[in-house]
């Protein structure tokens, strides 16, 4: 039974993100290093807003629950903003080593573009952010143990693992449309990113009310995966292409 | 117990091991002679060594670049060193990566590697069952300072045979020392695995696949063999060695070694008359490989010049080279590479990401311990790319990853457990 809700929910957290690594960045060295990265960018914005939380936390009183819950919340809010300065900062590292790649590059141009390294980098920011989410969660789910006995939702697992794809999903979606705005300096697009990112987690603020938080997050998601979509570079031509040339194939073989 | 004694064996031998592994020589890019390019194993840097058992420890990382006759300028070897450096340092995260996680797999199924006992090896003489903080850490800092001088000394004996060359004490040395590992530490292992999960097993059993085990894995690292076997032999035994320092090493005293033994390094490695610089500058007068039974070779191993064999050593990672040497000449004209990371590197890293599992619930740690080891290495080949010469390997991923360990610990767990506890998502 524990280890039917183990699998299940690793592979609905972690699933799609693995195949995207697996399809696509395993292959390629450097986008190996970007993603690691990427990660490590993340992991350093979650330090330094645990450091701030936690000196908030220890400065004000331990006792009292509705402090430490404001102090929790704005240590979220904090954290997002945070995550998404890193993101920029990333962005300007990444494109000051694709301009060295290019400068020794034979060919004039680096062996990799900015929205691959967009796509790379979030995708390393998505990933990151989801296993610190989940796995201390999937480790508990293994061993023995009464889901919600103190009165708590029966659908923790499952739910903390839809919101964790969310998460993954969103973040590769942000960086590609955070980078392309940073290029094309568009301003607005990243303060809508921010936004969205604080709607979302501020969405998250309202568990264990599943309802209100996991169905808009999945409409911020499609709608961000659309956006992602069209910022680089897709189009709806490209997609009745896509369908048209495998008939094509089909009926030629 | 004998455990102690053995351990000194193992110390003793390793040490021999690790000393005989060399830093990275200096460029040749300088001093590219493209006559002398099938004569002689010029242009040739060597990685570096590594480290064991307690006892001596160096890491460090080197790229071995030979380069056909007549190829273009150094303008075009830059370009070149840093668009396959991507692909090496992939070829060294994969086996770190497996490393790690054969440690940390152990750690968390097989409880034999957490559970302390009070035994303690004898370099670390000073007990941490005291009462007070102070005398603690009092404890810790003089069990490093004794392992520490214990490898040095180690070190400084190592080259001195090499500068003497009693090749055959070496020999000797080296391979009693994996004869050690890889029989009677991995009876202990299996032994507790099977333990681990109460699976019924029989002497007889035992004997066939230990002695099939440690025969194969002899042969594989000391004479010929596949190349991925003797990569595989080498991220068992250091997974091996790192349980072993997991589990005997006391707690605090660990995280002061780790630190200690990468500043060791930094000096033993970068200063003029540090030992392995030595070391390196005695083989590079005399022209010789220097003993490469336990460094990591990555996949694109290859040993240009190892057809001179005057030379004592044997090894797999010789032979393989030639093996490849023949087919590689004629279908790949151009720049072959391989870069080596040592063994103790390895080790001390897999010690790091394994303290970390080991302690607590939190997987967290681990992963961060883990992320900032690999970017750790990621930066020291960078380093590499850029300076073309010996560097250590453990400074940079050892302090980026003590650095997130003590703080994942200490400010994000907290964080982490208060959000996962609201189902809050940032």
């Amino acid at each position: 039974m524990t280890a039917a809700v183990f699998f299940g929910c690793a592979f609905i957290a972690f699933g799609p993100a693995f195949a995207l690594f697996i399809f696509t960045i395993a292959r390629d060295p450097l986008r190996v290093i970007i993603f690691i990265a990427g990660a490590f960018f993340w992991l350093l914005s979650l330090l330094l807003s645990s450091l701030v939380w936690f000196i908030a936390m220890k400065a004000s009183n331990a006792e009292d629950t509705k402090v430490q819950k404001g102090l929790l919340i704005f240590g979220v809010m904090f954290s997002v903003l945070i995550q998404e300065v890193f993101r920029f900062a990333y962005y300007r590292l990444l494109r000051k080593a694709n301009e060295g790649l290019a400068a020794i590059s034979d060919e004039e141009t680096s062996p990799i573009s900015v929205r691959q390294m967009a796509y790379v980098a979030g995708l390393g920011f998505g990933i990151i952010s989801g296993a610190f989410s989940m796995i201390n969660i999937l480790s508990d789910s293994l061993g023995p143990g009464t889901v919600g006995i103190f009165g708590d939702s029966q659908y923790y697992f499952i739910t903390s693992a839809l919101m964790t794809l969310a998460i993954t999903l969103l973040h590769t979606f942000w960086g590609v449309v955070f980078f392309e705005g940073c290029e094309k300096s568009r301003w607005w697009v990243i303060a809508v990113v921010v936004c969205l990112h604080l709607l979302v987690s501020g969405l998250s603020l309202l568990n264990p009310l599943y309802e209100g938080s996991l169905p808009p997050v999945y409409a911020v998601t499609v709608l961000m995966a659309v956006w992602a979509f069209f910022s680089s570079g897709g189009s709806l031509h490209n997609l009745s292409l896509l369908f048209t040339s495998k008939r094509s194939e089909v009926e030629s073989s | 117990m004998n455990t102690s004694d053995s351990e000194e064996d193992a110390c003793n031998e390793r040490t021999a091991l690790v000393q005989s592994e060399s830093p990275s020589l200096p460029s040749y890019t300088r001093q590219n002679d493209p006559q002398h390019s099938t004569t002689e194993p010029k242009r040739r840097r060597h990685a570096n060594s590594d480290s064991e058992a307690g006892c001596v420890t160096h890491g460090g990382v080197g790229t071995a670049t030979e380069r056909e006759p007549g190829h273009g300028p150094d303008g075009e070897d830059e370009e070149l060193t840093l668009k396959y450096g991507a692909k090496h340092v992939i070829m060294l995260f994969v086996p770190v990566t497996l490393c790690m996680v054969v440690v940390v797999a152990t750690i968390k199924s097989v409880s034999f590697y957490t559970e302390k006992n009070g035994q303690q090896l004898i370099y670390t003489p000073f007990t941490e069952d005291t009462n007070s903080v102070g005398q603690r850490l009092l404890n810790s800092v003089l069990n490093t300072i004794i392992m520490i001088s214990v490898i040095v000394v180690m070190t400084i004996f190592l080259v001195l045979l090499y500068k003497y060359r009693c090749y055959k004490f070496i020999h000797g040395w080296l391979i009693l020392s994996s004869l050690m590992l890889l029989f009677w530490f991995s009876y202990m292992y299996l032994g507790e695995v099977f333990k681990t999960y109460n699976v019924a097993m029989d002497y007889p059993t035992v004997a066939m696949i230990i002695w099939n085990f440690g025969a194969v894995g002899m042969i594989c690292i000391h004479w010929k063999g596949p190349l991925q076997l003797q990569q595989a032999y080498l991220i068992v035994i250091s997974a091996l060695m790192a349980l072993v320092f997991i589990k005997y090493l006391p707690e605090w005293s660990a995280w002061v070694i780790l630190g200690a033994i990468s500043v060791y390094d930094l000096i033993a490695v970068l200063c003029p008359k540090g030992p392995l610089r030595m070391l390196v500058e005695t083989a590079q007068e005399r022209n010789e490989p220097i003993f490469p039974a336990l460094i990591y070779s990555s996949a694109m191993v290859w040993m240009v010049g190892m057809a001179n064999p005057s030379q004592a050593s044997d090894t797999a990672d010789r032979s393989a080279g030639r093996y490849w040497h023949r087919y590689c000449l004629r279908i790949s004209p151009l720049i072959r590479r391989r870069v080596k990371l040592g063994l103790g590197d390895f080790i001390f890293y897999s010690v790091l990401v394994g303290k970390a599992a080991a302690t607590g619930e939190d997987w967290n740690t681990t992963l961060a311990c883990f992320v900032a080891i690999l970017i750790g290495l990621c930066l020291t080949l960078l380093l590499l790319a850029i300076f073309k010469k010996a560097l250590p390997a453990l400074p940079i991923s050892i302090t980026f990853g003590l650095v997130f360990y003590f703080s994942t610990d200490n400010l994000v767990r907290p964080f982490m457990d208060n959000l996962a506890a609201h189902q809050y998502y940032i």
